[in-house]
């Protein structure tokens, strides 16, 4: 365990370096944040149909996710880990006494939270600044805030248990970057980054709360928001907790399996 | 303490003809084929033993490493090292190996050496202790002072090798391998790793096995080589014996203070050529030695300069390459 958290740290520690890369990721968090909450209030504004979500509750919602979005982007992937397969020095990962998957987990949990915590508090600071209904709003209360916090850090492991699959994936399908890029952004619609989930047809959204995606920062985001009661959370956070059950398992099964045919690539 | 026999290995390689056409034809129908990169490989390496792994590109040394190492699993055949099975018992197993691919690094990129060694030494649990002695003992004996505060990005591909090697050997394995570790080193940097690999084989008994195509490496520290082509083991003994073999004659060339008129034949002389001052003569060893001959000739003549050439490791390879047709 030692030896994991060891090598969580050095990850960590390493991944703040990148302030560079923090200030212009967050620019652009703002920028697209922007966008959203202006469509959103023009067709607001035009429409007179019962809406599912509040004006206020919708920015709420798009600024949490522009703050946390390190956590919870699923088409994310770590150059560094695609490198160390493509390269064959993951012979050196292979040869310490240490399980290939819980090492790697470390790895991309690591960077998810050094990513959001250089991120995150600058993009809060500023929207709760902004003027009702465009900014970000208190949580609907203390209960819905705790929640909140704990689902959001179940969300992302199981967001970071979904792109260990993206990442195995590699040893099989080496250059298919293009294939998967597609998935990830399909599998950011339907976890609800593209149009969050309320606004989206109701049979729709009744398939997509059985699948694992919107669990990584719709749910937890509605919780936040008040969308979601807080005594209404029960089963999300039953189906977190089987999701990435299920989704671990399979990695490891799946690692498992390739390690016994895995080819080394360039010598 | 390794123990390979019958071992078998083979990869798919995929092949694509050239141009627009074939790369259509690829998709469609791909084609490839099995190579047989170790066919058959057997042999056993004691304790404390220093074994050259010589052999041309794509012979299958660095295959026979990663087998070794837990890393590839082997199509057929049987490899214990130490009493365990490499692949099946792939953390027992790695505890006690040290590897160094020269073309790959272990350490870290971005961080500075003594974080990765710090990250090494919770890897494979060392009590604090041990992890300190040994990163004194490792930093002294390769001259490391100045690189532990550095990023590895920072350091030269000499340095990095040392730091490497250093990585490799911190949980005091008991068998070292080492894939072409001095590949693109200074003549400076190849010397210092030489006599490190040499120091804790003596001391320390560590089991060395050592791919390289730096004929220096292994006249310098292998005993023993094992010769692997296409692969399949062709030749495993001492590289002495292999000296020997190819030997055959050899040349002294001599310097005078004045123009002899020829040299007088003895037995063991095969021929004789004088040009102005300096003679060369080419003799047979097995019957006379070197330095008889010396004191033979240093008898008729006065003598200014000696060379004697001996064949070098390079041309005993390149000659063992060409009889086994590899």
């Amino acid at each position: 365990m030692k030896a994991y958290l060891s090598f969580f740290r050095i990850r960590f520690l390493n991944n703040l370096q990148y302030k560079v890369a923090a200030w212009a990721g967050m620019a652009t968090q703002f920028v697209w944040g922007g966008m959203y909450i202006l469509l959103y209030s023009a067709i607001y504004s035009f429409s007179s149909s019962p809406k599912p979500m509040e004006l206020d509750q919708l920015t709420t919602y798009v600024w949490l996710q522009q703050a946390f979005l390190a956590l919870i982007m699923l088409w994310y992937r770590d150059s560094g880990l695609f490198d160390l397969i493509l390269s064959g020095d993951v012979a050196y990962e292979l040869v310490r006494p240490v399980n290939l998957y819980p090492m790697w987990y470390a790895r991309l949990l690591s960077q998810r939270l050094a990513g959001v915590l250089l991120r995150f508090a600058p993009i809060i600071i500023v929207s709760i600044l902004l003027p009702f209904p465009y900014g970000l709003s208190a949580p609907a209360s203390l209960p819905s805030f705790m929640l909140f916090l704990g689902t959001l850090l179940n969300g992302t492991l199981l967001t970071v248990a979904y792109s260990m699959l993206i990442s195995i994936s590699m040893f099989r399908t080496l250059s298919a970057v293009g294939s998967l890029t597609l998935f990830g952004i399909l599998s950011e619609f339907l976890a609800g980054m593209v149009i969050p989930l309320p606004l989206m047809p109701e049979s729709l959204q009744k398939i997509l709360m059985v699948l694992p995606f919107w669990l990584t920062g719709d749910f937890p985001f509605r919780i936040y928001t008040g969308h979601i009661p807080v005594q209404e959370a029960l089963g999300g956070i039953m189906l977190q907790f089987l999701w990435t059950a299920v989704l671990i398992t399979a990695g490891v099964l799946w690692l498992r399996s390739i390690k016994k045919k895995i080819v080394l690539q360039g010598g | 303490m390794i123990d390979v026999n019958n071992l078998n290995k083979s990869f798919k390689v995929y092949k694509r003809k050239n141009g627009a056409f074939g790369a259509v034809r690829s998709m469609l129908r791909p084609d490839f084929e099995y190579i047989q990169a170790l066919d058959d490989v057997s042999f056993s390496i004691g304790k404390g033993e220093i074994v050259g792994y010589i052999g041309p590109n794509g012979a299958g040394k660095s295959t026979t490493v990663k087998v070794l190492s837990g890393i590839l699993v082997p199509d057929s055949g049987t490899v214990t090292v130490g009493g365990l099975v490499p692949w099946k018992d792939r953390k027992t197993h790695v505890a006690n190996i040290g590897v160094v691919f020269g073309q790959k690094s272990q350490l870290w990129w971005d961080v500075p050496v003594h974080d990765s060694f710090e990250l090494l030494g919770d890897i494979y649990r060392l009590p604090q202790d041990k992890y300190q002695k040994n990163v004194s003992m490792l930093t002294e004996l390769l001259d490391l002072s100045d690189l532990m505060p550095v990023p590895v990005r920072q350091l030269s591909l000499g340095q990095r090798v040392r730091c490497e090697i250093a990585a490799s050997l911190l949980h005091e394995p008991g068998i070292l391998f080492l894939d072409e570790p001095t590949i693109g080193l200074d003549a400076v940097s190849k010397l210092a790793v030489r006599k490190f690999i040499r120091e804790i084989n003596k001391e320390k008994g560590v089991t060395v096995i050592l791919t390289t195509h730096d004929t220096g490496d292994i006249e310098a520290l292998a005993e023993r080589i094992l010769l692997i082509g296409k692969g399949r083991i062709l030749y495993d003994g001492k590289f002495g014996d292999l000296k020997k073999r190819f030997r055959g004659s050899r040349t002294l060339k001599v310097h005078f203070s004045n123009t002899p008129c020829g040299i007088p034949m003895t037995g063991g002389i095969l021929n004789s050529r004088v040009m102005e001052n300096v003679a060369e003569i080419e003799f047979n060893p097995d019957v006379i030695t070197a330095s008889d001959l010396i004191s033979y000739i240093s008898g008729l003549f006065q003598i200014t300069d000696l060379e004697i050439n001996t064949m070098v490791a390079e041309e005993i390879i390149a000659g063992l390459y060409r009889e086994y047709k590899i």
